[in-house]
């Protein structure tokens, strides 16, 4: 089983991720995380997803994509040079004993605190996959109360880029 | 010119040649309805909304143009599901327009309001709900750009009945605005390299055709290259037509109720060429059995059928015709002679496992009742070459398909994909007013023909001269025979007890019937009923036990064909 990281431009048009929804649905696609999101071009909308499954499903994934009359392109970016980013919330317990720990561990991290009670905090950082997950296990020994992921959204490094060939 | 979106909607259909809409009228199509008193389009009223889409379905298989179907919001809308997904199954180009509760009144859970455009999402190409009239008739004009071009395919838009007051210009043409999509139908020549290179190869070819060469138009094509490299041919149930029975080539149907010839010739052969086929699993049986021997050349217009059934190690994604144009270009001349021998060799072998193969039936069959290969062997000498034949879904349709000798394509109509019990008389209707000078021909089943049966009165009130034979043997006859093969002939549910008298259901519909319990009387019936002018229902009693061979069972593989009862091989 792999995990690959698939970017598809999407018409900006209503029903557009019902259309997207129903096909992962219809094809038992495995998808791990889906972020979608305006572009630089106000008539596009990008999506990335992670799936998971062997390279014969992500090809059905990204033929059975590319077929929606909607879907303008599909690029897998996996293994290619890219830059990767979730951003994370998670609220921690954190009685005054515990907060020095988890605000020493926030810094390491370069998270933020960004809310804060007597019993709580909120943790927020962006980061890879990796860094993320390094985070939610160090605050897992606190208790985690609540937490919210984006999912990942990836871009090439350099020059190249995931473009509607008309803009 | 400025006009309300329902006269918006019927002067972009006639300005795509459309002349005829099969539907049925409700509430929020009234302002529809009322705008086509004035409008050239031709409307057949239907007594069913299942049956609007797949009259359209038929119109459109038999026709080559796309179909339309209208129908009301919520049931109306609904109704139509089944006849969209078959067409979906099938890819049939449909466009289907319906009604919908006001902008205003859009989830409100109104009076008639279904989510019809979220609900058909996985059994359309693409749909649409237009909130502005002033998106409507590029909307058509997009619905029936994408329906009938690439992979064929419904299409569905819904329209609010305020849309449909509401108005605004109308500017013709309109501009197709898509950029998600770009149907490829040239071939890669990097792909027909390689294909070609492995059929110049090939010792033991064999095409398989399917539905896609019929909706390609690319029957002489296909006949080309296969008297070329001299290859054996096998049609999927889709593909009837697309060669003709008669051909020294021809091999018959593959798959679960295939010829043994065409199964072996999957099982044996080094080079299958899929040509615009898919690869159901009614064809393959086991996919890891299947053509254990041969490379495969995939060639099909939708990239994403390459390897989704089974692996592929050619793929030519395009459109039959132009990828098999292309094909031929590669193969000028004939193989080597060592090459040649061999094929002439294996062309033998296949010939002789198919003039073995005989009509075998049940022997439990009464001597006088009629037989299905009778009845259709009559019907094809009688019905002439162009017949169109439309079938329901059972015993009957797999017996059209192995005894019924189809010549030309568009001539078999039959829900293939889907499997859809009801189809057939609908279908017929389609096709007849799509061809009204052709002789059509339905041929049912008990069960399936009474889950349409009030098109009686769409035959009757439009004069259609649509011959109806129902193969009537009082049970659910693909059903019953599983669970004698497979249920320890336990028939849960498959015996019809109360069917009405079919001669006197078509005699209250004002239609003509007549019934044939007796062999004898099938060549007399068949004559009298196809001399008619107008529209004939015929009730042909089988017997009950009749069955379907050769078979092979649900997920066996190919090798493991039941040539007959009681033999398996």
């Amino acid at each position: 089983m792999n995990r690959y990281t698939v970017v598809a431009l999407v018409v900006n048009r209503p029903g557009v991720l019902a259309h997207i929804s129903s096909l992962f649905n219809r094809r038992a696609f495995n998808i791990e995380s889906i972020a979608a999101g305006l572009t630089e071009d106000p008539g596009v909308t990008r999506i990335t997803m992670v799936v998971s499954g062997e390279k014969r499903d992500l090809d059905q994934v990204m033929r059975q994509l590319d077929k929606l009359i909607d879907v303008i392109k599909v690029v897998d970016l996996t293994e290619r040079s890219t830059v990767d980013r979730e951003l994370v919330l998670v609220k921690v317990n954190a009685g005054p004993e515990a907060r020095a720990e988890i605000m020493q561990v926030a810094e390491v991290f370069r998270a933020r605190i960004v809310d804060l009670s007597e019993d709580s905090l909120i943790v927020e950082m962006t980061g890879d996959e990796e860094k993320v997950e390094a985070l939610i296990g160090l605050l897992s020994k606190f208790g985690v109360i609540e937490m919210s992921r984006t999912g990942k959204i990836s871009m090439f490094r350099g020059r190249s880029a995931v473009k509607t060939e008309t803009c | 010119m400025r006009l309300n979106g329902a006269s918006i909607l019927l002067k972009s259909l006639e300005a795509l040649g459309v002349e005829v809409a099969f539907g049925y009228p409700g509430g929020q199509v009234l302002p529809l309805y009322d705008a086509l008193i004035d409008s050239g389009i031709r409307h057949v009223l239907v007594r069913h909304e299942q049956a609007a889409a797949h009259a359209a379905d038929g119109y459109a298989r038999a026709s080559g143009r796309t179909g339309v179907c209208i129908a009301t919001s919520g049931p109306g809308a609904t109704n139509l599901v089944t006849g969209l997904a078959t067409a979906f199954m099938d890819s049939v180009p449909v466009v289907a327009v319906t009604g919908q509760v006001s902008v205003g009144l859009l989830g409100r859970d109104s009076f008639q309001e279904a989510d019809i455009s979220g609900i058909t999402i996985p059994i359309t190409k693409h749909n649409y709900i237009v909130k502005n009239v002033a998106d409507l008739a590029r909307t058509i004009c997009e619905a029936f750009h994408i329906a009938s071009t690439g992979r064929k395919g419904p299409v569905l838009v819904d329209i609010p009945r305020d849309v449909q007051q509401a108005e605004t210009e109308f500017v013709w043409p309109q501009p197709v605005n898509l950029p998600g999509y770009r149907p490829r139908t040239e071939p890669d020549p990097d792909q027909v390299e390689v294909a070609a290179s492995a059929i110049l190869e090939a010792r033991k070819p064999l095409i398989c055709a399917g539905g896609g060469v019929i909706s390609s138009g690319a029957s002489a094509e296909l006949a080309m290259l296969a008297e070329r490299i001299q290859s054996p041919v096998t049609t999927t149930l889709m593909g009837m037509g697309a060669m003709p029975a008669d051909s020294p080539l021809f091999l018959g149907m593959p798959g679960m109720h295939g010829t043994v010839a065409a199964n072996r010739a999957i099982m044996e052969c080094d080079l299958l060429v899929a040509v615009g086929m898919r690869f159901d699993d009614r064809v393959t049986g086991r996919v890891d059995g299947f053509a254990p021997d041969a490379k495969i050349v995939h060639i099909d217009i939708d990239r994403a059928e390459m390897g989704k059934n089974v692996r592929v190690d050619y793929p030519v994604v395009g459109d039959a015709g132009a990828c098999l144009r292309a094909l031929l270009e590669r193969i000028a001349g004939p193989a080597t002679a060592d090459v040649m021998r061999a094929r002439a060799e294996w062309l033998d072998y296949l010939r002789s496992i198919r003039q073995r193969r005989s009509t075998r039936g049940s022997p439990s069959a009464n001597g006088h009742h009629p037989r299905p290969a009778q009845v259709l062997r009559l019907l094809s000498e009688m019905a002439g070459d162009d017949a169109i034949i439309a079938t329901d879904v059972g015993q009957h349709q797999m017996w059209v398909a192995q005894h019924y000798p189809f010549r030309s394509p568009r001539t078999l109509l039959t829900s293939g994909g889907l499997g859809t019990m009801g189809y057939g008389l609908p279908a017929a209707i389609g096709a007849q007013i799509a061809r009204p000078e052709a002789m059509v021909v339905l041929v049912s089943g008990d069960g399936s023909f009474l889950m349409n049966s009030q098109e009686l009165a769409t035959v009757k009130a439009n004069g259609l001269p649509v011959k109806m034979l129902v193969f009537n043997n009082g049970c659910l006859g693909m059903v019953r025979q599983w669970q004698e093969l497979f249920f320890r002939k336990r028939y849960s549910q498959s015996l019809l007890t109360g069917s009405p008298d079919l001669v006197k259901l078509a005699e209250a519909y004002g239609i003509e019937g007549m019934r044939v319990s007796r062999a004898s009387r099938v060549g007399p019936t068949l004559e009298a009923a196809l001399g008619r002018p107008g529209p004939v229902l015929v009730d042909i009693v089988l017997d009950t036990e009749e069955n379907v061979f050769p078979m092979v069972p649900p997920a066996a593989s190919l090798e493991q064909i039941i040539e007959g009862p009681g033999s398996v091989n």
